[in-house]
């Protein structure tokens, strides 16, 4: 359930990434304040642990498919939240660089819901309340599962919205949802069970480790549930303002969507109205080949204007495929040319 | 499934050593373009087609210039489409509003999107994986750092990519004794699942707490050094300056509806 670059508008990809680099920064700068350097390595390794455990995988009953481990909260349980933040953040961006697993773009999205929510909503307001501060196993069991299945159904509900606010797909936003959220319950359930298991596991082998970790890092939560909650509205705040300073500008994102919550489905003004005018000018100043104009002919049928559904036209479609091959076939006789003549220099 | 993730990692690994024009060039340099590449072909509107295609060259030019095998990235890029195919693979659906048409056949406002998210998720992932593969990734997090991602972030990421190469070895070995060990579906649970993963994690932890010593002994005290001096020359800010001027000139002017234009206007003339 990686968010892909492709779903994404440029606001609501930029808003999200906005979010998710404050959080890093600003788990980076708690995790310095009470800084024990031995968790640096033992950061390190535990990312390529994760990254590694999620190349195993394992069955999940009753359906016959396999599942692999998120992650998220078995890092909060045993890193606590700021560290874990950064662990499943850097286990992310080497996933989306190598495995192009969403995009760059996407990636801070994907830090948001997948990082995020497990470490500061499910593990401190779920996991800490539930489990306590004791090792008895069965309020473990209980807490991991409810914490993970919450963690996911936020993220779920988060690349629903992200999907839904970017306006790439025409997926409407409650079938969306219909279908991401009971997925999502089971791969919860799923992870719940093997973050049970893995702490069970690590308390009966190791005790020492757990007790360790929930007294030696910085966040137990009876000094900070507060801070945690002041922390969150601020951030919530901080991204409502960009994204709604973003969607001013550009309807696109929000205002465009919240019309087509309150039913205009024929509102196809998904162009950028403000910037519009900019881009004219930029447009005029740079025009290479005025004689032929360059008018965005192709482009007036994306809504950029203010015309509706524009009637479909023969002519320009048919300028527009041959353009299209001119321009695909350039592109890769350039390619070839260039693949061939290093291959005669070498 | 596994080898074949863990080698294709190593590979690209492999890949971002060679030395060629793109690989000389600066991580800063080849960062900036390619978000900056990515954030031009998002920010086209659902139904654009025609405008995306120029957008092209930037993976053609890297995939030539740097010599990357063409078909191990587009392999890769194939295999991670799952998840924009099947969100966009709905807009058809939902979108029947006629858009075009080309040759007397209908083309409904539905695939005219649904084209145009699977175009834009192949350049943006092939571009992604083409700076890894033209770039080491320690390239990168130098980069990263210089344009301001915290420290302890930057280290984080070092870490994590020199330990996966090591812990996926161990993991190989674990996944393989299990698979030889279980029979149809058993011992592919859960159960069995959570405490390799717990012995997974002890030896990680044992490993860690060695690497802390080692580290200790060689003076370390929270920050990771590099030798390699990276420094912004001409030519990066040449390929910078190309880049982001070629990247404003295809979002700003439909190169393929004019060309298509003027061809037809000769092909008119000719006839």
């Amino acid at each position: 359930m990686h968010m892909s670059d492709a779903l994404l508008s440029p606001a609501v990809g930029a808003a999200f990434w906005a979010g998710s680099l404050g959080a890093i920064g600003w788990s980076a700068r708690k995790l310095r304040e009470g800084l024990d350097e031995r968790i640096i390595p033992l950061m390190g390794v535990l990312g390529a642990f994760i990254f590694a455990s999620q190349m195993i995988n394992f069955t999940i009953p009753g359906t016959g498919s396999s599942g692999h481990l998120g992650g998220g909260m078995v890092l909060a349980i045993l890193l606590g939240p700021y560290a874990a933040l950064i662990v499943m953040a850097s286990v992310l961006t080497v996933q989306a660089f190598f495995f192009a697993d969403g995009g760059l773009l996407a990636l801070g999205s994907n830090i948001w819901n997948l990082g995020i929510y497990p470490c500061f909503i499910a593990y401190p307001l779920i996991y800490r309340p539930i489990a306590g501060s004791g090792i008895s196993a069965k309020r473990i069991a209980v807490a991991s599962v409810v914490s993970a299945v919450i963690g996911l159904q936020l993220g779920a509900f988060s690349v629903v919205l992200q999907t839904f606010l970017s306006g790439r797909s025409e997926l409407p936003f409650f079938t969306f949802m219909a279908m991401m959220q009971p997925v999502h319950l089971a791969i919860g359930l799923a992870e719940g069970f093997v973050t049970a298991g893995v702490i069970r596991f690590l308390i009966s082998a190791r005790p020492e480790i757990l007790e360790s970790a929930s007294s030696a890092r910085p966040l137990s939560l009876d000094v900070s549930f507060r801070r945690v909650a002041a922390g969150f509205l601020l951030a919530a705040v901080f991204t409502g303002g960009v994204l709604s300073w973003v969607a001013s500008s550009n309807p696109d994102g929000l205002e465009w969507s919240v019309q087509r919550v309150f039913g205009k489905p024929e509102l196809p003004a998904q162009g950028d109205a403000a910037a519009a005018p900019v881009m004219k000018t930029l447009q005029e100043k740079t025009a290479l080949l005025p004689d032929y104009s360059f008018k965005k002919s192709g482009n007036t049928e994306t809504g950029k204007n203010e015309q509706a559904w524009p009637a479909p036209n023969t002519g320009r479609s048919a300028s527009g495929v041959l353009g299209a091959a001119i321009v695909l076939s350039a592109v890769f006789l350039i390619g070839a040319i260039i693949r061939t003549m290093r291959r005669k220099s070498s | 499934m596994f080898d074949n993730e863990y080698f294709n990692l190593g590979y690209l690994d492999t890949l971002s050593y060679r030395d060629t024009v793109v690989h000389r060039l600066d991580p800063r340099a080849k960062l900036v373009a390619t978000v900056f590449f990515i954030l031009t072909v998002v920010s086209f509107p659902k139904y654009e087609i025609t405008g995306l295609l120029p957008f092209f060259l930037f993976p053609v030019m890297l995939f030539s210039l740097g010599d990357i095998p063409y078909r191990f990235i587009l392999k890769k890029v194939l295999v991670m489409s799952s998840f924009a195919f099947f969100i966009g693979v709905f807009n058809p659906l939902f979108d029947r509003q006629p858009l075009y048409i080309v040759y007397g056949m209908e083309l409904s406002g539905g695939w005219v999107s649904f084209a145009s998210i699977m175009l834009k998720f192949t350049l943006t992932v092939s571009s992604a994986l083409l700076l890894v593969a033209t770039t080491s990734f320690p390239g990168i997090c130098h980069a990263l750092q210089k344009i301001g991602m915290p420290q302890i972030f930057v280290s984080q990421l070092l870490f994590l990519y020199r330990y996966i190469f090591v812990l996926s070895e161990v993991t190989m070995k674990v996944a393989r004794a299990r698979d030889m060990r279980s029979f149809g579906k058993k011992g592919l649970g859960i159960k069995v699942f959570a405490s390799i993963i717990g012995t997974l994690f002890l030896r990680t932890v044992e490993q860690a707490e060695r690497i802390y010593q080692a580290m200790l002994s060689r003076g370390y005290h929270g920050t990771i050094y590099s030798i390699r001096p990276y420094r912004f020359r001409g030519p990066d800010a040449a390929f910078l300056a190309g880049a982001l001027t070629a990247c404003c000139l295809f979002r700003l002017h439909d190169i393929t509806g004019a060309l298509g234009n003027i061809s037809m206007k000769v092909f008119q003339d000719l006839i």
